[in-house]
């Protein structure tokens, strides 16, 4: 590991003002993944800002029924409170289905967003890379490509966003707060929050340096039956080859969003409206356009198949 | 006592932090990540308690909790496996709740209340998971296994406190100590011996349950 001051922030607008202020500060929430990532030397920041004493703990109701979630509360304790239990099962269910009980009790909300893609090349420093050395080139297209993405990337890099709690909440319209180096505060819609790599995918999002996400707000719930049907390589802690995000009304109108394929969590509001009509409609548009490598196409079937075992769960 | 000169990786460590300290910030780049100027850095103070006794070490900001525990407080029950969170070996408890120690940094546990695979029982008096473990063969090499038993610990209180898991049936109920609960919630815990099915019987046997 490179080595790096640190220091513990003592509120959000200096937090913020620091690490905009100074080229190689970061922010540190759990720190699984950055300092998984930093051992390898594929972050290198020179100052840490310890975000741990800042309170975004907490759980509270919002005006018109959601909830605003503090960006410092553990995965955890966000899958283990009631009313998220209650009333967005989705978010708790996809929580659930990720990494371990250790890495659930450390990891943030914030930097369960920002988690960075799991792509082999990406950790290889060996290997090129556009997303960790840009210009390097993508070992990953024409190599091995089986965990990769098969929409929304481009021909610098197939790499895809790997959680599954920011699934559930891109289903759930989850609205992301932040402040950045200024003190401005803004709200940014999930839908709008990770970017496509097209020529430039060394940025996952669209913060800018030094903005801090505080917040993460619900919208009211949406009734439904709640679903997330994680499909990987062993049956628990592994990341997505395919996975689906999904609330069905009662009249099988609902919302559908995939994980395990792109560079953001997918989904297509136009294909949702094709729910009534089965699995094979809804993935036939959400998937219009794929642009799968020979290791990964099984990965369009398996939506649809997955989708289908949801839908037949629904009407159960 | 002066842990950085007792210890080999201290010893390595600290001489980085004095040299870095004393030379004119260098330009780092292995060919990743953006260059940027190594910064001059100095130990710094940590104050925790570990297994009920207050410690207090003067440490290079990259040293992990684990690194801390193993190499500077020389409690080496817990094991660094893979160093990166995906096996498990490293559990400790910190403030009642279990984490991979490799992926924290020791700087960020300043005040906190960490249990050991060495604060959980001794050889004389054994806690009733390392107990069970014994009476059940739950490992073979041993070297998962402190790391399995704090885990094994921290799960039965989870289900206790009501943690949903991915095997659960209905989130708004309670979980209970069952087989298929138990696997999943200790899937951070790799045993390449392949103990697991001992290591289910252990905890069944804690909770007075059937594995």
């Amino acid at each position: 590991m490179r080595a790096f001051t640190y220091e513990r922030a003592k509120d959000a607008a200096s937090a913020a003002r620091i690490v905009a202020g100074r080229p190689g500060a970061k922010f540190i929430a759990g720190g699984t993944n950055l300092l998984d990532l930093m051992k390898i030397e594929v972050e290198t920041p020179t100052h840490l800002v310890d975000l741990q004493d800042l309170e975004f703990d907490k759980i509270t109701p919002i005006a018109g029924g959601g909830l605003r979630i503090g960006a410092l509360v553990s995965n955890t304790d966000l899958a283990a409170d009631a009313r998220v239990r209650r009333d967005y099962g989705v978010l708790t269910r996809a929580i659930v289905a990720g990494a371990s009980g250790q890495l659930r009790n450390k990891a943030s909300t914030a930097g369960n967003l920002l988690q960075r893609t799991r792509c082999s090349y990406f950790y290889d420093t060996n290997m090129p890379c556009n997303k960790r050395k840009p210009g390097s080139g993508c070992a990953a297209i024409g190599g091995y490509s089986r965990q990769l993405g098969v929409i929304g990337v481009s021909d610098k890099c197939i790499a895809t966003f790997p959680g599954d709690m920011a699934v559930a909440m891109r289903l759930l319209d989850a609205v992301i707060e932040t402040v950045d180096g200024d003190g401005a505060s803004r709200a940014i819609p999930i839908a709008d929050f990770y970017r496509l790599w097209g020529d430039t995918p060394e940025q996952d999002t669209v913060l800018k340096p030094g903005e801090l996400i505080t917040a993460v707000t619900l919208p009211k719930p949406l009734g439904g039956k709640h679903f997330y049907e994680k499909v990987r390589d062993r049956a628990s802690y592994a990341f997505a080859l395919v996975s689906v995000a999904a609330v069905i009304q009662p009249d099988g109108n609902g919302r559908v969003a995939f994980g395990g394929v792109a560079p953001r969590p997918w989904r297509i509001e136009a294909a949702e409206a094709l729910l009534p009509r089965g699995a094979a409609a809804v993935t036939a548009r959400a998937f219009q356009g794929a642009t799968p490598t020979k290791d990964n196409a099984f990965k369009l079937p398996l939506a649809t198949r997955a989708l289908a075992s949801v839908l037949a769960e629904a009407k159960a | 006592m002066n842990n950085v000169e007792i210890s080999r990786r201290g010893v390595i460590v600290g001489t980085t932090a004095v040299a870095v300290a004393s030379s004119v910030p260098a330009l780092a780049d292995n060919g990743d990540g953006p260059e940027m100027a190594a910064p001059a850095v100095s130990p710094m103070p940590l104050s925790f308690t570990v297994n009920g006794e207050p410690r207090e070490l003067s440490l290079d900001p990259r040293t992990t909790l684990l690194d801390a525990l193993r190499e500077h407080l020389h409690l080496t029950g817990t094991k660094k496996g893979c160093d990166h969170g995906q096996c498990g070996a490293c559990t400790v408890i910190v403030e009642g709740q279990r984490i991979n120690s490799c992926l924290s940094l020791a700087l960020m546990h300043e005040g906190d209340d960490i249990t050991t695979i060495e604060g959980l029982g001794t050889p004389d008096k054994l806690h009733p998971m390392q107990a069970a473990f014994v009476k059940h063969d739950g490992y073979q090499c041993g070297y998962c296994t402190p790391g399995q038993i704090c885990s094994a610990v921290a799960v039965l209180d989870e289900i206790k406190r009501g943690i949903p898991s991915h095997v659960q049936a209905d989130l708004n109920a309670k979980p209970t100590a069952t087989n298929i609960e138990m696997r999943e919630r200790m899937s951070g815990n790799i045993c390449r011996c392949g103990a697991y099915s001992n290591i289910a019987e252990a905890m069944a046997d804690v909770v007075g349950a059937k594995a």
